[in-house]
């Protein structure tokens, strides 16, 4: 296999080889308890308490409306918890239809336990219609969360409108921020939001960190229960190499900022030369859109047999097709836009970071065409027919 | 990422007898196709046969196949095994000697296989004239409405690979992979199956009489069934001799049983039981079954 190409960085980053000399020290050298008395581990609180200037600095946030968490998984599952906590009378909830697994089945299983929640759906481009969020909030709605921009399309959300909404209402509002950290500039100083969750692994940190944002006089209310850390918000010992890096990753994403005007135009490179290809067509929307992510749907061929074609070069993207889950129903927010089979089973992501080269994007578009024939020279949908346009109408219909 | 073996990464990479057959018009030589599967759930096969209208055999196998790494696989390998032999040997394949060619598939992909076989079975049904919708609802109730998949497909997955979980009855046909309401159905269905394993005559006639009113060909699973009905109208007659007969297995036409106390022991009994039971396996259930006596 030659070098590997890596245009899968909604799904994870390569940290940072300065987040990895940042860490390594607090691995090897300082590996005291910041909780200690002693000034072996008092070294370590300082390097914690940097860090937490460096996430803060990235957010435009103060130092005290930082948590260090595990994971977005964590950052979400508390904020959700606390926001519930917070206005314990409230008993109905808003969320979309596009939000990663570990918000939508938590407000699956919060539906069990007695609360109510609208899922806003989304339109063909996986945008949201905030007359939706309009028309379901109530003074009864103790939280509307969304993510700041989806993971499988880079569509973009209104998220500081939909905070107003929320505000008018007494809503807490959470934003899963996690695919914009780093990406886009976020100022929680002039911000609607609430509660705000981010992962390292997505910035070129670690895996095994995050942090959740909570604005300053939230009534916040501890996930985890125990000692004192995180001034009694998150128990447990902190992860203190993670964090370091967290801290590392988002000073140098500040810095890296600037740069996201180039990884967009490898991004657009990328997609131009795809959209080349006949019967491919972008999911999301291409004016409100991460600059690193481009889904383009190959019609008529299965993703995983794509990304098992593409992984022959090294190249690694991922696919919102069933057979890439084992679920057998393919990507939840592909269908919430209502796409057609034809294009649903055949979408891939491309996911694009400050390391992807000209060089890399020029390789995938030169195997692309030749991989996309192969498969649909085997394929027996091949063209448009009558009747597999059919399926295309029933994939709408199923979408209403 | 799934644990493919090497032979199904090759087969995905360099697939072997992939496109369609031409129909040559040739007299004595017949083309036809079988599909299965849609673009809406995700896999599709279309299966092409040239057959030898005189042998009844196969010619050449060709496949078309819309889906993931392990469903083109799968399509490839089953062209490569059903190449040249006669229609009856092709419609004893199932979709286990398919994953066994592949040298195994992962669970959540057998589905595959079982596309494959099928397919198979449609192109040879299509071929001999038999309405493929007929045996492939067979009026049995559709239990999973997001993959349209009905009763008599998961019984016969079930009954053929042993199934015993909802999880591996979603894996091999996809039914309760969606909205999975159909849940418990398929766990009442899997329990009663296991029930009628202890199949009472009664309900093994009326599957003759509805083959046999269909004119189709039996599956494997109605073979067993059947074989399993005549052998117990044999045993009381072999235990009142001190002797017994089980069923072993069924590999295509061949019957194994086991033969038991005093017929196993003497040579000459054993032949003479042998012919007796295929006599009447011949009689009741096919004209080509041959009994082997295996201890």
């Amino acid at each position: 296999m030659s070098a590997v190409i890596y245009l899968d960085n909604n799904a994870t980053t390569q940290v940072d080889p300065e987040v990895v000399e940042a860490i390594l020290p607090y691995l090897t050298q300082y590996y005291g308890n910041p909780s200690s008395m002693h000034s072996f581990g008092g070294q370590v609180g300082k390097a914690l308490k940097q860090a937490r200037v460096q996430v803060a600095a990235l957010l435009s946030a103060e130092e005290s409306e930082i948590i260090f968490t595990s994971c977005g998984t964590e950052g979400n599952n508390t904020a959700i918890r606390a926001a519930l906590t917070a206005q314990p009378d409230r008993k109905h909830l808003i969320t979309t239809q596009v939000e990663h697994a570990c918000v939508l089945n938590l407000f699956k299983q919060l539906e069990k336990q007695g609360y109510t929640v609208t899922y806003l759906s989304v339109d063909h481009k996986g945008q949201l219609d905030l007359m939706e969020l309009e028309a379901a909030i109530t003074g009864n709605t103790a939280l509307v969360s969304m993510m700041y921009a989806n993971n499988e399309t880079g569509t973009v959300f209104p998220v500081e409108q939909a905070g107003a909404i929320a505000k008018e209402y007494g809503a807490t509002f959470h934003v899963d921020a996690v695919q914009v950290a780093g990406k886009l500039p976020l100022n929680m100083k002039i911000s609607t939001i609430d509660l705000m969750t981010i992962s390292g692994h997505k910035l070129h940190a670690p895996k095994g960190v995050g942090a959740l944002y909570v604005r300053r006089g939230f009534r916040f209310r501890p996930l985890l229960i125990g000692g004192h850390q995180e001034r009694g918000r998150r128990a447990g010992t902190e992860n203190v190499a993670g964090i370091i890096g967290l801290g590392k990753a988002a000073e140098l994403a500040q810095l890296h900022l600037a740069d996201v005007a180039t990884e967009k135009k490898l991004r657009d490179r990328l997609e131009k030369g795809l959209l080349a290809i006949p019967n491919t067509e972008i999911n999301g929307d291409r004016k409100n859109r991460l600059p690193n992510t481009t889904n383009i749907g190959f019609k008529y061929i299965e993703g995983e047999a794509i990304l098992l074609s593409l992984d022959q070069y090294g190249i690694c993207a991922s696919s919102g097709s069933a057979c890439t889950s084992g679920s057998l129903e393919p990507s939840h927010v592909l269908r919430a836009m209502g796409l057609p089979y034809t294009t649903l089973h055949g979408s891939i992501r491309f996911s694009l970071s400050r390391y992807t080269t000209e060089a890399e994007v020029d390789r995938v578009l030169e195997v692309m065409p030749g991989i996309v024939e192969r498969l649909r020279a085997l394929s027996p949908f091949n063209n448009d027919q009558a009747e597999w346009l059919q399926d295309r109408e029933e994939a709408l219909v199923g979408a209403v | 990422m799934w644990d493919y073996s090497e032979k199904v990464l090759d087969l995905f990479y360099n697939p072997k007898n992939q496109g369609a057959i031409e129909d040559p018009n040739q007299d004595g030589v017949a083309v036809v196709f079988g599909e299965v599967g849609s673009i809406a759930c995700g896999d599709a096969l279309r299966l092409h046969l040239k057959i030898e209208v005189e042998a009844d055999k196969i010619l050449d196998a060709r496949f078309q196949t819309f889906g993931c790494t392990s469903a083109i696989a799968s399509s490839s390998a089953l062209t490569e095994i059903i190449k040249g032999i006669t229609l009856d040997a092709a419609l004893n394949i199932s979709n286990r000697d398919i994953a066994n060619y592949l040298g195994g598939l992962p669970e959540e992909k057998m589905h595959c296989s079982v596309m494959g076989q099928e397919a198979l079975e449609a192109a040879i049904f299509k071929y001999r004239g038999i309405e493929v919708e007929q045996h492939e609802d067979d009026d049995g109730a559709l239990i999973c409405s997001c993959f349209g998949v009905s009763e008599n497909r998961i019984r016969r997955v079930v009954i053929e690979n042993n199934l015993t979980t909802v999880e591996q009855v979603t894996s091999y046909v996809k039914a309760g992979g969606g909205c999975s309401s159909c849940g418990a159905e398929i766990e009442d269905l899997i329990a009663a199956i296991q029930q009628e394993k202890e199949l009472t005559a009664s309900r093994v006639a009326a599957e003759i009489a509805t083959a046999q009113a269909q004119n189709r060909p039996l599956t494997t699973v109605q073979k067993i069934n059947l074989v399993q009905t005549v052998l117990q109208e044999v045993r009381p007659m072999l235990l009142a001799d001190g002797g017994d007969v089980e069923l072993y297995d069924v590999e295509g036409d061949t019957v194994k049983v086991v033969l038991k106390g005093a017929c196993g022991s003497c040579s000459s009994s054993t032949a003479t039981l042998k012919n007796a039971i295929e006599v009447r396996l011949r009689e009741r259930v096919l004209p080509t079954l041959i009994v082997e006596a295996v201890s």
